[in-house]
């Protein structure tokens, strides 16, 4: 087998780059699915907030997905569902399906898009029994939302990422009692409008600078044991609460799944557990891609999108042979700044750069500056900067032409 | 009627089980649980001892080294994860020296093989990540990795192809012996009559031992606490690291598992109840504090589980393995380490002594000492391709992190003393081992449960009695 592009993953990522690339005229495209269905996370998603960038209008995650997957429908893509990649050697991807059996596919270019995964109990060390009960939100949500069973009745949710908020809504929706909201973090990992739609419009607290500390029960979670937290997070002697429940949900944060990546010897970038690109959404592999939460992890979808179309776009012009290379500058951070990405910039055209990031807690009256040594080379204000809302500054690379060095991306106290 | 009655499956009952099925006798196990190996089997090091710890002349010294012999052949007849590693007792210091020495002298009277002091270059050489505060080690070429659940699980599997019966939420509450007959009351259910029983009941043996003997022995539970990280770590050391024993405790280890995580751990604290396997934030420091002396950078952040588990203590400090005062009543109790390295030649012991007592046991001709298991991830490319042509199951991979397919999930279900929950499945074949612990695979897995036992999905729970996963179907 053989194909110009393979995009492993069939979410809104991997389902924007196949298109790009078909509309830039790459016409032997596969798309690899492991699920049984194209669309990613995105089909057990039913709320609403989808949309408003891409297609100006206010969708569910399923009519999200449903769009995207329509218009790979209606083009030559190929696609298998159900199908598994073991290992990418090379350019060439080892995979299995009932169908087909063991396939080893050729591809010119590949691009990643295999999304991430919901960090767990064991990641982050919470002490005590292991009964049942204990579910990511993500599980949870699966269950709810896709197979129709509910997970519980009295609901604990450590960690207020925006799963976590949109899942105590949807099981106080099912009738469940979701007791608390816990965060370790003084302030909230979740979407402002969020917060007010999924826990205040429905009185469920929320504990800013808490943990759980304890996990209690034999068979079913019985109850759970929430502290508070000192400045540098550990749990306060004295403060225990004990939260009687049969259900504890953990929305306590994703990771960029990058086994395959690792694997296949890419390389990473140790901030954002994902894969190292520059403005084409090239790996440290030429004519490997990488779009979307394996690069890092999005808070809206939309950005998705547009990151996908930059790398199905970009791997077109690769295959296409009118990709050229120039002299790279890699985007380092300063204060304040967790990541960027993409982390390499190359200058070989006059285009404008789309830089994401986020800040490492809430900052008011900042300014982005970009800077090479001491000269400034843009700087843009912000009121307000929240770590749970990935920030983006648009550079130009002819601003970065004269420039001697890499360039630093660091928050400064606006004036 | 059954000739003996073993009360437990645990790693020492399925062990002694399995070895009866290969003669001609009638024989049952009874476990407690609803699956076998859910008590100190499933929760332990997971490590085959090479055998000079123990002190010579004791009964942990003789099944200690001629169970590890015993190993390699077992678990290739049961395909059965094994991997021969070796292991390493660290010093740090010169008294740690002087140990090591002893432990050496002690390891050439219980005549284990191979055992050698290194220096510190030697210790380099083999394992070059170590702290470079090491001195030397004492090396055993003959310390091995297992994996215990599925040792057990297998041993029961294959004893029942052997005409052995297994009985699990069988929990004994009572037993009586009327002429030569005991008779084994049970929580639930018709009563167990045989005449002779084992009592491997691990942490309760004494407790089953006192149902119809005089008080001669106890129990006392000492919790251990470990980490398991992903396989990101497990190639960072080859061999199974002790530190050596010292006036501050006996250390902690670090070792690959036969799967190829990192394992770390385990802590150790005495228990008053034998119910309290819950983790601590304090266990789990301490085995961090203890285990930065053997390697300095251990990577926390790809912890994936951790988990604690009860080792049955008794207090004669050493295995009990005998008849007791009442006749045709075994104990085979006290397994403290290392009970799993000397399972398989207790095993060999008890159904002598069941012998030397009078039962009649003639071997079984057709004794089949074999079982095969498919394990995908590890078959070669053409291997996997045959495998999914003859059956498509093989080609959907259910557990991403594991690459478990939905044959192996089936099989696992569908197999003598096959799983009925999702960790049973786990136990037995891998899914939500992994990174993601079952986050994506755990409802696949539900349902393939629910389908194979023709059971609503609501009442496919995840491991114990009563640890239900859905409360009912939603609005």
């Amino acid at each position: 087998m053989h194909y110009d592009l393979v995009v492993i993953g069939g979410g809104p990522a991997g389902l924007a780059a196949a298109y790009e690339a078909y509309e830039n005229g790459i016409s032997k495209v596969l798309i690899i699915e492991r699920e049984k269905e194209l669309g990613g996370i995105l089909n057990q998603c039913i709320h609403n907030g989808f949309g408003l960038h891409t297609f100006k209008e206010e969708l569910t995650g399923p009519e999200y997905a449903e769009r995207c997957i329509d218009k790979v429908m209606y083009s030559t893509i190929e696609v298998k569902t159900d199908t598994m990649v073991l290992n990418i050697e090379e350019k060439y991807i080892h995979a299995v399906n009932g169908v087909d059996g063991y396939m080893v596919i050729k591809a010119s270019a590949i691009i990643l898009a295999m999304g991430c995964r919901e960090r767990t109990r064991g990641a982050i060390h919470i002490p005590g029994y292991r009964p049942s009960g204990i579910f990511t939100a993500g599980a949870a949500q699966r269950y709810i939302n896709m197979e129709g069973y509910m997970v519980g009745r009295e609901v604990v949710i450590l960690g207020s990422g925006d799963i976590g908020l949109i899942m105590a809504r949807r099981m106080a929706l099912e009738g469940a009692k979701v007791k608390a909201v816990i965060e370790l973090m003084p302030y909230s990992n979740g979407l402002s409008r969020n917060i007010v739609q999924c826990l205040e419009d429905y009185d469920i607290p929320l504990y800013l600078s808490h943990t759980v500390t304890d996990v209690v029960g034999s068979g079913r979670l019985e109850k759970v044991v929430v502290q508070a937290v000192d400045e540098n997070r550990k749990p306060i002697l004295g403060t225990e609460k004990v939260f009687v429940c049969d259900t504890l949900l953990l929305s306590v944060g994703l990771i960029p799944e990058n086994e395959l990546s690792k694997n296949a010897g890419l390389r990473l970038d140790p901030r954002t557990n994902g894969l190292i690109v520059d403005e084409t959404m090239q790996t440290s592999e030429e004519g490997i891609f990488a779009c979307g939460n394996v690069l890092h992890v999005h808070d809206l979808v939309d950005f998705v999108t547009e990151e996908a179309q930059n790398a199905g776009r970009n791997a077109a012009l690769y295959l296409n042979g009118t990709s050229a290379k120039a002299k790279t500058v890699q985007v380092l951070n300063g204060n304040g700044i967790t990541y960027t990405v993409p982390q390499l910039i190359n200058l070989s055209k006059d285009i404008k750069i789309k830089l994401f990031m986020r800040v490492s807690r809430p900052y008011y009256n900042q300014e982005i500056v970009v800077k090479c040594k001491e000269q400034v080379i843009a700087s843009f204000k912000k009121k307000v900067l929240l770590p749970a809302e990935m920030q983006n500054i648009v550079l130009e690379t002819k601003q970065l032409r004269e420039i001697d060095g890499n360039i630093l991306i660091a928050l400064e106290e606006a004036e | 009627m059954y000739d003996v009655a073993i009360v437990g499956a645990g790693i020492i009952g399925a062990s002694i089980f399995r070895e009866l099925t290969k003669y001609n006798v009638k024989v049952i196990v009874l476990d407690k649980e609803n699956d076998a190996a859910m008590g100190t089997t499933r929760a332990n090091s997971a490590i085959v001892h090479a055998g000079y710890d123990p002190k010579e002349g004791t009964l942990m010294a003789k099944y200690n080294v001629w169970g590890s012999e015993l190993f390699e052949e077992l678990c290739r007849d049961l395909s059965v994860p094994y991997k021969r590693n070796g292991s390493l007792v660290l010093g740090f210091d010169d008294e740690d020296m002087e140990r090591l020495k002893k432990l050496y002298e002690n390891g050439q009277k219980n005549k284990v093989r191979g055992l050698r002091l290194l220096n510190r270059e030697e210790v380099l050489m083999k394992e070059p990540n170590l702290s470079q505060a090491v001195k030397g080690a004492l090396y055993a070429p003959t310390g091995a990795i297992v994996g215990p659940f599925e040792l057990t699980i297998a041993l029961i599997e294959n004893g029942v192809t052997n005409g052995g019966e297994f009985k699990t939420s069988a929990e004994v509450i009572g037993i009586e012996k009327e002429g030569v007959v005991f008779c084994l009351k049970l929580k639930e259910g018709e009563p167990i009559k045989s005449r002779y029983v084992v009592n491997a009941a691990g942490l309760h043996a004494d407790k089953v031992h006192n149902m119809i003997c005089k008080e001669s022995f106890k129990i006392l539970p000492r919790k251990g606490e470990y980490y398991v990280m992903d396989k990101s770590q497990g190639g960072i050391i080859q061999h199974t690291l002790f530190q050596c024993p010292n006036k501050m405790g006996k250390g902690v280890l670090i070792t690959p598992t036969v799967h190829g995580n990192l394992l770390v751990g385990p802590s150790s604290e005495d228990l008053e109840e034998k119910k309290n396997v819950g983790v601590t934030s304090k266990g789990l420091g301490l085995i961090q504090e203890t285990a930065k002396k053997t390697l300095e950078h251990i990577n926390y952040r790809e912890n994936i589980r951790n988990f604690s588990g009860l080792r049955a203590i008794s207090d004669r400090d050493d295995f009990i393995i005998e008849e007791t005062a009442v006749k045709g009543f075994i104990d085979a109790a006290g397994m403290k380490s290392p009970g799993l390295s000397a399972a398989p030649a207790i095993a060999i012991d008890v159904v002598a002594i069941l012998q030397q007592i009078g039962l009649l046991a003639e071997p079984k001709k057709d004794f089949q000492p074999k079982r095969h298991q498919i394990r995908f991830a590890e078959l070669s490319p053409q291997e996997k391709q045959e495998l999914i042509k003859k059956d498509p199951r093989y080609g959907r991979i259910i557990c991403r992190c594991e690459q478990v397919t939905e044959g192996e999930i089936v099989e696992s279900i569908q197999r003598p003393a096959g799983a009925t929950t999702v960790d049973g499945v786990k136990r037995r074949c891998r899914p939500g081992m992994g990174r993601c612990q079952g986050g994506f695979c755990g409802p696949r897995v539900q349902e393939i449960l629910a389908r194979e036992l023709k059971k609503p999905m609501e009442a496919v729970i995840l491991d114990r009695e009563g640890s239900y996963i859905l409360t009912g179907k939603t609005k």
